[in-house]
């Protein structure tokens, strides 16, 4: 209850400038999704209102983010303290050109999926609350990306990871069962570390404020077991990321749900684990994450190539993608190994690569099944015959994903070649260029054997039907933003690396939060 | 549960519970409770109701379903951030106001509007459980 008749004088604790509208935009990402996650969870029976109003906040997300990145690139980085509290004491959201760009490609991958979505989720699907678990999934990937505060950033993390477990199991097949089983066990492992780390974090600085952590773990020196802390998170979000040797959920459960959920977790939620690292591995804790940099190397090169040689054992076009998602979780890692700016750079490119890239990929094992009654490579075969449009979709992506020109990932693999190279870490370079090999080959089996090979007679059980026009539509999008990084590369390097040098030196980070300068 | 003394007493204490919950609820600001107590609370009550008298009857008294409820209790939640805007603050700032009923003064704020949103959340939520696992039981 206020207290009457007495004037308070709240400056010490509380904002007391007004904020103008236009800082809502850092809230905005966050704040429509939720919205209309709740207003779908209250029509849930109006299923054909579900993928109407997804399309339509999801393109808004899109544009809010869109408009939230270029005030950012114009003005550095932008923060919000909720409930005016002042910072460290409340929770801050704060933005600068890492979260900005992120959570931009990943509300562009999500309306992209959810377009595709349209025909491909029936009814069961969306009665059970496909379109409400997607909507409050993007709500903890923007959360995640665009918090300011680790215990929120916990908050997000639980958000979209228990979204993604109903996602996982709609549909409820025995298959889907046992991998959201697995999927649900080690990702709640790799959260209680999460969350421990977290206590730990909060009894040796007393706050959790990004900014003011920033500060301080500079300053603090000694006086605190800061390298326990930073290899506890950066456990815990290898484990988020699907690195070796922490990787056995995904191949385990990524299979199993339609391709469009895959398409979503391929695509953003391994980036949530990136993401984290290089926050806090780099920006918070910036020696000891330096000095990391010899495990996080090795962890990286054994994650890529065991993601190339698991993409060329598999048979499943959908298994295939979740090995090439692993192999480009170790190419990122590799970009934080290096460090400095052109490693960042490049790792932070990657990521704005491989999100629609490995997006798309799964969306195209998607279309393949649609056309070619099957993911098994065993028996799909003449689908260039069938569909030479599907083949020139599967030919562009496989070279992006590859990292060949003219895709979207030859140059962030080109700037952490030499990245490695100038640091002298030939075997993160060997490993960079031999991962991109194998995972060539592996895509090359995939296009020979499904579209080359001329039509078998006998194995193709399935008989193949049409494919959705709305999942062609959404592949296009995808194939278009890859071919635009991979040919117009200059704005995403610009981007990456004012991206990189944020974290490198977060004293505009910091100034955000705390205009008066200092900590707490 | 088909005990003669149960299902006599169940409508009461349903009542009672429910009751209670809103007391919890908006007790909550400066006391013990709070949105997400009495959000156990009344779902606790609909539990009961349940088992003296079935699933759909439940589902029949509460009209809308669970989930539903939940879902226009995290809308609450999120619109009760919302008059910052107008008023140039920060998300989720806690707007109050003092309006008199018969020389009363009543304390409203976006924090209360904010528990409710908790408060309904917490209900449906917990609700579709239990009205889920009280289900299995007959099959």
């Amino acid at each position: 209850m206020a207290v009457q008749g007495e004037i308070i004088d709240k400056t010490a604790a509380m904002i007391a400038a007004p904020v103008p509208a236009a800082d809502w935009l850092v809230i905005a990402p966050v704040l429509l999704p939720i919205l209309a996650g709740a207003v779908l969870l209250m029509i849930r029976h109006s299923v054909r209102w579900h993928a109407v109003l997804s399309v339509a906040v999801l393109a808004v997300l899109v544009g809010a983010n869109g408009l939230l990145l270029r005030r950012v690139l114009a003005e550095g980085p932008v923060s919000m303290t909720m409930g005016s509290w002042l910072p460290p004491f409340g929770i801050s959201f704060t933005v600068d050109a890492l979260g900005a760009v992120f959570s931009l490609t990943a509300s562009i991958v999500a309306v992209c999926c959810c377009v595709s979505s349209v025909r491909d989720v029936d009814a069961t699907g969306r009665r059970y609350g496909f379109y409400p678990f997607l909507l409050l999934m993007m709500a903890g990937v923007s959360g995640a990306f665009l918090t300011g505060d680790v215990f929120n950033l916990y908050v997000w993390f639980e958000v979209f990871l228990i979204s993604s477990f109903g996602l996982l199991i709609l549909g409820s097949e025995k298959s889907q069962i046992d991998g959201a089983t697995k999927y649900a066990i080690l990702n709640l492992v790799g959260t209680t570390l999460f969350l421990i780390a977290t206590g730990y974090l909060y009894g040796t600085f007393g706050t959790l404020n990004m900014a003011d952590l920033a500060t301080k773990a500079g300053q603090i020196g000694d006086a605190a077991p800061l390298m326990t802390l930073a290899s506890l998170f950066l456990l815990a979000f290898a484990m988020k990321a699907a690195a070796f040797p922490v990787n056995f959920w995904l191949p385990a459960s990524y299979h199993t749900p339609p391709a469009i959920t895959g398409a979503l977790f391929g695509g953003l939620l391994t980036k949530v684990g990136i993401y984290a690292l290089l926050r806090i591995l780099v920006m918070i804790f910036a020696v000891e994450g330096v000095a990391l940099a010899g495990v996080i190397g090795w962890v990286a090169v054994a994650t890529m190539l065991l993601g190339a040689l698991g993409a060329l054992a598999q048979s499943d076009i959908r298994r295939i993608a979740g090995f090439l998602v692993i192999s480009g979780v170790g190419t990122m890692l590799a970009g934080i190994a290096l460090g400095g700016n052109g490693g960042l750079s490049g790792a932070i490119f990657y990521a704005l690569h491989s999100m629609p890239a490995l997006s798309a990929l799964y969306l195209l094992g998607g279309l393949v099944r649609q056309r070619g009654g099957s993911f098994s490579l065993h028996q799909l075969s003449g689908l260039y015959g069938a569909s030479p449009f599907l083949t020139l979709l599967a030919f562009i992506i496989s070279l992006a994903v590859a990292g060949l020109p003219p895709g979207s990932g030859l140059w962030p693999k080109v700037m952490l070649v030499r990245a490695a190279l100038d640091s002298g870490a030939w075997q993160i370079a060997a490993a960079i260029l031999l991962s991109g090999f194998l995972a060539t080959i592996a895509l090359g089996r995939v296009f020979i054997l499904a579209f080359w090979r001329t039509e078998i007679a006998g194995v193709q059980a399935v008989a193949g039907g049409s494919m959705s026009i709305m999942g062609c539509c959404a592949v296009v999008i995808l194939t278009l933003a890859m071919l635009a990084m991979g040919v117009m590369p200059e704005p995403f390097v610009r981007v990456s690396g004012t991206a990189a040098s944020g974290l490198l030196d977060a004293s505009s980070y910091v100034r955000a939060v705390f205009p008066g300068g200092g900590g707490s | 549960m088909q005990t003669l003394i149960f299902r006599t007493a169940a409508p009461y204490l349903t009542g009672l519970m429910l009751m209670f919950s809103v007391f919890v609820l908006l007790r909550g600001h400066n006391e013990p409770g709070g949105g997400f107590t009495g959000g156990l609370i009344a779902a606790s009550a609909f539990g009961i109701h349940g088992i003296a008298f079935g699933v759909p009857a439940v589902r029949r008294a509460l009209n809308f379903h669970p989930m539903a409820i939940a879902g226009f209790g995290l809308f609450v939640a999120a619109v009760a951030g919302l008059p910052s805007l107008v008023f140039g603050v920060p998300f989720l700032t806690g707007l109050w106001s003092a309006p008199s009923f018969f020389g009363i003064s009543v304390d409203l704020s976006t924090v209360m509007i904010f528990d409710i949103g908790v408060y309904l959340v917490v209900v449906g939520s917990f609700t579709s459980i239990a009205l889920a696992l009280e289900d299995r039981e007959h099959d």
